[in-house]
């Protein structure tokens, strides 16, 4: 799609609010829908928008491959090192209360943040890997 | 209202599903693959379960399209066309799909208050939610903290999917990403 000049110019104009909106759908998740889960599927469709409108090369250079990979295992490690944290700390595993024992709720609010920035960083991270990986295939002829 | 707009989906997912089964080129099955994702989200839209709706928008309808089109591109367009009648795979689909609707005659109606589902954890997450955790949407709070193991292991299952696919295909990506 290259060489078509609509989409070029639409998706000049959409991909900047898309990642907009995967960011106020990853830290609004506490107040309405959405997560990390749908933010980091939203973040990976802006990346994938911008490889099919100007080349797979050009996606590459501003999503380095390298960096995605090391993206797909920084969630998880976000998200389990949260519990890990709470479980030092003396609590039970993936117990947010220990990151602020005193106040309760602000500890969920910090730990339920952290695990869901985790998630949004791998699901996001995984799609534009998994995207990567097919477009970057030659057809088998 | 919302009973003819529930008829009117669910039969255009029925005439979907039904052509997709029957349709030979697989781009157009793929397209219309992504149509029936965005109507069950304006569906799970109509049962007030938007979080649910909103994944399904996204993953269903968004990114499964983009990767069975990609898919798509590296194969064929068209199905390969398969004459014979199998009167087996048919007596198997029939056995399972009787099955199925016999299973579902046990599940409680829908929206019975005395569901099982609604008398075990629900209350407590409805009614503590709010001084525990402190945050408004219940389904964040359930998800990501109360139930935070069970996310993890989702989380877990989207990393070991993506690692499985760059260990398959990655060799390919890593030549490319040196010229």
């Amino acid at each position: 799609m290259r060489h078509q000049g609509i989409p070029r110019v639409v998706s000049k104009w959409l991909i900047a609010p898309i990642l907009l909106f995967a960011l106020y759908v990853q830290f609004h998740g506490d107040f309405g829908p959405g997560g990390g889960f749908q933010a980091g599927v939203i973040f990976a469709a802006a990346v994938v928008l911008y490889a099919l409108i100007f080349g797979l090369q050009a996606a590459k250079q501003i999503v380095k491959p390298r960096i995605v990979e090391t993206l797909v295992a920084l969630g998880v490690l976000l998200y389990a090192g949260t519990g890990l944290v709470s479980l030092f700390l003396g609590y039970n595993f993936l117990d947010y209360t220990a990151l602020d024992p005193d106040n309760a709720p602000h500890g969920q609010h910090l730990g339920i943040f952290l695990v869901e920035l985790g998630v949004g960083i791998t699901v996001a991270a995984v799609m534009i890997a998994i995207f990567f990986s097919f477009a970057g295939r030659r057809r088998l002829r | 209202m919302t009973e003819i707009l529930d008829i009117v989906l669910l039969s255009f997912m029925i005439v979907l599903a039904v052509a997709v089964s029957r349709m030979q080129n697989l781009f157009m099955a793929a397209m219309m693959m992504g149509i029936f994702s965005f109507l069950s989200a304006i569906m799970f839209t109509l049962l007030d379960a938007v979080d649910v709706a909103f994944t399904e928008a996204a993953v269903g309808a968004g990114v499964s399209t983009v990767l069975l089109l990609g898919t798509l591109s590296l194969t064929t367009h068209e199905e390969k066309v398969v004459k014979k009648n199998n009167a087996l795979a048919l007596l198997v689909v029939l056995i399972t799909g009787s099955a199925l609707i016999y299973g579902t005659l046990d599940m409680p109606q829908f929206g019975d208050p005395n569901a099982p589902v609604h008398q075990h954890v629900a209350d407590r997450y409805i009614e503590k939610s709010e001084k525990e955790i402190d945050i408004p949407n219940i389904v964040t709070s359930v998800l990501a903290s109360y139930r935070g193991y069970d996310t993890l292991g989702e989380v877990t299952v989207i990393f070991t999917a993506g690692i499985g696919v760059i260990l398959l295909m990655g060799h390919i990506w890593r030549k490319e990403d040196e010229q």
